[in-house]
């Protein structure tokens, strides 16, 4: 989770609608084995949330059939300027958390 | 003769060929795509299980949601994945979710991703983990409880290289 | 007599036509192609796009490290090389002669070369999240641009020992590098398709690894393939096999970090 990666951009117009891409360094190990699914050390993210502007603009739960190093692209709406805060959640408890600011200019 | 020069002739072309084919399809047993089809087994009792809790006695209808996944995948470890939803995303009606189903993955939910009048759109993008080949759906639940649904059947190309490296 | 000088003449006349077909027949070797011809139209899509390469987590990391001075020497790479863009170009001139030691280096090499004798740091291990990052940081700052190593003077031995690695049947299944490669390119083998062999991608970032890896690491799969005894990282062998893919790669573009099955 040491490497994490947003790109979205830094300035919005009030109302415009923003695409924000986010990718985390994850083995996402299924914990698979040939006596069942997820029974041997599971370790995936399993949460991903996204809080802007005194909300939750986007939420992912995430299983074992997500790719390793999990890729998130999702939209949200440019409100007022402000810090967007992405949270992902994995089996071990390990929390890792990155701000950005969007500054929103009037429509 | 361990190591050799490999000769430049037509001849010796169709040869190596033949032997690189007989060697490789002895390495894998199936020499050939077909194999994808192979694990053709029944669709799980989670998928079929976690379909109904998500739809707890509603009608799922087809439509509004357009699934964007590739028809042939080149590795089940990776497939780009990108779901849309037409709505107008606002507080009267919006999408709330979207689930993403596998049929025969050992675990049916692949993810649900939730969305409000804030999103924008309903949109999202991720890469998904495919077992083998089959169908993969996307079913989105709107604000009023109405249930839309896409599907798509990936098929999952196999890797001739073996790779432990 | 008379059907003597019409055969003759057929014969000429076939030994002609066999003449303009024996060139494509015996095939001259045949011109490399691009790595990024054989990607499927998502591979490529993803390889191209920056903002969902995800071979791009590890040029970032690249990029702190390149910036870090928190060494016992207080020297980080920017302190001597600038922005990582100054690194423009250099990769298309990779491996090469270190001109001291005589001895042929890849990135990987060089970045070890410099951790050494100049920041007096320990060389970092092949294949480690740290020395991928800094090399596809070097080789991503050369994106778009053609290979052209340098094989002449003390280059030239590497490279002949390159091709003998390359055209000489290995392992088990007893194939050479260049069957596949060469005279199957383009074929399918199951789902694959079989590409030119090229490095321009690497350290790419590849599916079945679920993770970016070094041009070494996938010509040890390649040789786990054919079930050869697999020459180590780093090893003399596998950088003259380099130097001779990135001469076959002549004139074709960088793509690092490229995507790959």
């Amino acid at each position: 989770m040491r490497l994490r990666r947003i790109v979205m951009p830094e300035i919005a117009r009030a109302g415009e609608v923003i695409e924000i891409r986010t990718v985390i360094l994850h083995p996402m190990i299924t914990g698979h084995t040939a006596a069942g699914a997820g029974v041997s050390g599971r370790r995936i993210v399993h949460t991903f949330h996204v809080h802007y502007d005194g909300a939750e603009v986007f939420r992912a739960e995430l299983g074992p059939g997500i790719a390793a190093n999990p890729l998130l692209t999702f939209t949200t709406v440019a409100t007022r300027t402000g810090d967007v805060v992405f949270t992902w959640m994995d089996d071990t408890g390990e929390t890792a958390v990155e701000t950005r600011l969007l500054t929103v200019a009037p429509a | 003769m361990q190591q050799r020069k490999t000769s430049a002739t037509p001849r010796m072309l169709g040869l190596d060929r033949r032997r690189l084919i007989a060697a490789v399809g002895g390495f894998i047993a199936t020499p050939s795509i077909g194999a994808a089809w192979a694990e053709d087994g029944g669709v799980s009792g989670q998928y079929q299980k976690v379909r109904r809790e998500i739809a707890a006695g509603r009608e799922i209808r087809i439509g509004r949601v357009a699934l964007d996944i590739p028809r042939l995948a080149e590795s089940g470890n990776s497939v780009a994945l990108r779901v849309t939803v037409a709505s107008p995303m606002t507080e009267a009606d919006h999408v709330r979710a979207i689930h993403i189903l596998s049929e025969k993955n050992p675990v049916a939910l692949i993810a649900r991703f939730q969305f409000g009048p804030r999103s924008g759109r309903a949109e999202a993008q991720t890469n998904i983990r495919l077992a083998t080949t089959q169908l993969v759906h996307a079913l989105a639940e709107t604000s009023d409880g109405g249930l839309w649904e896409a599907s798509t059947e990936v098929v999952v190309l196999l890797a001739a290289c073996l790779d432990g490296s | 007599m008379r059907r003597g000088v019409a055969g003759k003449a057929l014969r000429r006349a076939l030994a002609a036509v066999f003449a303009a077909i024996a060139p494509f027949a015996a095939e001259a070797e045949p011109k490399a192609r691009s790595a990024r011809e054989f990607l499927s139209l998502e591979l490529a899509a993803e390889q191209a796009d920056e903002t969902l390469n995800r071979g791009m987590l590890w040029v970032e990391l690249g990029e702190r490290l390149w910036k870090d001075g928190s060494v016992p020497s207080g020297r980080s790479c920017a302190s001597c090389h600038g922005q990582p863009g100054g690194m423009r170009g250099v990769a298309t001139r990779y491996p090469a002669i270190n001109r001291e030691t005589g001895a042929l280096v890849n990135i990987e090499g060089r970045i070890n070369g410099c951790r050494v004798q100049h920041q007096s740091l320990p060389a970092l291990a092949y294949e480690s999240e740290e020395l991928l990052a800094l090399t596809a940081l070097v080789a991503h700052q050369s994106k778009g641009m053609i290979m052209s190593v340098a094989v002449d003077g003390a280059a030239r031995g590497f490279l002949e020992q390159g091709r003998a690695v390359y055209e000489s049947r290995q392992g088990q299944l007893n194939i050479a590098c260049s069957q596949c490669h060469e005279q199957n390119v383009g074929r399918k083998l199951r789902g694959d398709v079989i590409s030119s062999g090229l490095g321009v991608g690497y350290p790419a970032y590849r599916l079945t690894w679920q993770g970016l890896g070094s041009l070494h690491r996938r010509l040890k799969a390649c040789q786990q393939g054919v079930r050869a005894a697999e020459f180590e990282p780093g090893s003399t062998e596998h950088l003259s096999l380099e130097l001779f893919l990135a001469w076959r790669a002549r004139g074709i573009p960088i793509e690092t970090p490229g995507i790959r099955r």
